[in-house]
């Protein structure tokens, strides 16, 4: 009983410093929001550029050309082979005639000349288009394949995905760098100005223990307020991920430009965007607070 | 009955500087003491190291059985709740109203609302300001903060006061209606320890004077009208 009343005096001491201290609450939310802001904008800059880095992985495909006199049997063989290769995730087989059909499709050109050609005569292979679960691997996958009867050609980009990994990882080594070194910054800015402000109310932490307060009785009020700036700062950013990005989502369309430029679906990860500012901002709140305190009392 | 018991004190700062050497002391229960010095003389750091604020270098201060010289900075908070401690600049909370400032030593200690009230109200009534319950620390002056703080000191009903020169920014007028006050509070039961510049008024007072001279308790005087020329 004592203990809720004691927890209740906090919370309730906790909002009224909030409201009676304002500029310096105002000080502290600011700071929490600008940089969890900048926090957001940084994490959904780096989720989009995982994202349509992720694209273009997917893209790649191997091709194999199956040699011209191969039969029924032994295409069944290369089949079976490839399906039972680990790092295959999916593959299309089409026989010649419909890789011609579907390069008719793609161009006015291309069907001028497939037209001209005798049924006898198309020069195109029977073709398995193959995705790979791991790019990484794609340079054995395809080596594997080389290895199977009546195969002519086998082709992955060789060279181009070398390359672009080496890229990518690069990007992503560097985004996760920023959005890292930006929460440390929030951290140090955030407990920073909570650090200021309980500074200035060092006087009020000496008259409580003067008056008997325990140092959780201390203690207490101000990481709950802690909690509640950091709870307030959260809330623009949070807002502005999930109004700001769905709005971006509906309305900028970059896909038109090239099919890999296109923006995240916002659902779930806005929502998993605002979770981690919300704990960021009421956990440095918080924490800030009881580190910031603990400097004034004598333990 | 002895309710503060002093052996043997010294304290000596990191600086090198020797506050208190050599202090004997006994208290009885219902006393009331001025403690009186020239600045620097070492009255403050004796206050100080009664509600522990100071730890003393050697010997004991015994307070209702526990030597308060042995105890740690996180149990001090015990002691705190068993005195009463008033200050020359007040020391209350600007952003909290009258009555908030007296509720809060009881606040801490984790009382029920009704009794919180109850008791708030008869300490603000014992000072005289229970139709300021509401105001502001700025809004009074500085007498009538003075006895806020008395009214926060008291409002546990402790069984001893300090009182570190809590006449020392007010009038003659007004600090003379804070000691009728602290009188009152005295005649309750409650027994106090003032440490003060205040010549004139500890002669009209006429209670128990201790005089430390350098550190030293140089005299006790048991009724206190004292001719030396201090301060």
């Amino acid at each position: 009983m004592k203990l809720f009343r004691l927890l209740g005096r906090s919370v309730r001491d906790a909002f009224k410093s909030v409201f009676r201290n304002f500029s310096l609450s105002l000080a502290s939310i600011s700071s929490v929001t600008i940089t969890l802001l900048i926090v957001a904008v940084s994490m959904v800059l780096s989720y989009n550029i995982e994202n349509i880095s992720t694209l273009i992985k997917k893209d790649f495909s191997i091709v194999v050309f199956v040699e011209n006199d191969a039969t029924a049997e032994e295409i069944e063989e290369i089949e079976d082979k490839i399906k039972n290769m680990d790092n295959v995730d999916s593959y299309i087989y089409e026989t010649k005639e419909q890789v011609a059909e579907s390069w008719k499709k793609s161009s006015d050109t291309f069907k001028a000349i497939i037209e001209s050609w005798d049924k006898e005569e198309n020069p195109l292979a029977d073709t398995f288009s193959i995705k790979v679960k791991n790019l990484e691997d794609i340079n054995n996958t395809a080596k594997q394949i080389k290895k199977i009867n009546k195969i002519s050609l086998v082709r992955y980009g060789e060279g181009i995905v070398e390359q672009l990994l080496s890229v990518l990882k690069v990007i992503e080594k560097f985004l996760i760098g920023m959005v890292l070194a930006l929460v440390l910054v929030t951290i140090f800015l955030v407990s920073n100005t909570i650090k200021i402000t309980i500074f200035s109310r060092r006087k009020e932490i000496e008259i409580m223990r003067l008056v008997g307060a325990s140092n959780s009785n201390i203690k207490m009020p101000f990481v709950i307020e802690g909690l509640f700036l950091g709870l307030l700062g959260s809330l623009i950013p949070i807002l502005a991920t999930i109004y700001g990005y769905s709005a971006l989502y509906n309305f900028v369309h970059l896909e038109n430009i090239s099919p890999f430029l296109q923006l995240a679906t916002p659902s779930p990860f806005i929502y998993i965007i605002s979770l981690i500012l919300l704990l960021i901002g009421t956990i440095v709140g918080m924490f800030g607070s009881a580190g910031s305190v603990r400097k004034y009392l004598k333990i | 009955m002895e309710i503060i018991r002093i052996k043997d004190l010294e304290k000596k700062y990191k600086t090198g500087v020797t506050a208190i050497y050599d202090f004997d002391l006994k208290v009885k229960k219902g006393d009331f003491i001025f403690v009186i010095g020239a600045s620097g003389s070492g009255k403050s750091t004796l206050i100080r190291m009664l509600y522990r604020e100071e730890k003393p270098t050697k010997g004991s201060i015994i307070i209702g059985g526990v030597d308060v010289a042995k105890l740690r900075n996180r149990k001090v908070y015990k002691l705190r709740r068993k005195l009463g401690i008033v200050f020359q600049d007040f020391k209350l909370l600007p952003k909290l109203t009258v009555y908030e400032n007296v509720a809060f030593a009881l606040e801490i200690l984790g009382l029920p609302r009704d009794e919180i009230r109850k008791k708030t109200m008869k300490a603000l009534e014992l000072v005289g300001l229970k139709n300021k319950a509401k105001n502001y620390p700025d809004q009074l002056s500085g007498g009538e903060q003075q006895r806020v703080a008395i009214a926060r000191a008291i409002v546990n009903e402790p069984k001893i006061l300090l009182c570190d020169e809590p006449t020392g920014n007010l009038d003659p007028d007004t600090s003379w209606e804070i000691m009728q006050v602290l009188e009152d509070i005295n005649k309750l039961g409650t027994t106090i320890i003032m440490a003060t510049h205040d010549k004139e008024m500890v002669n009209r007072m006429k209670k128990r004077v201790i005089l430390i001279d350098a550190g030293r308790l140089k005299e006790d005087y048991a009724k206190g009208t004292y001719t030396h020329e201090i301060v």
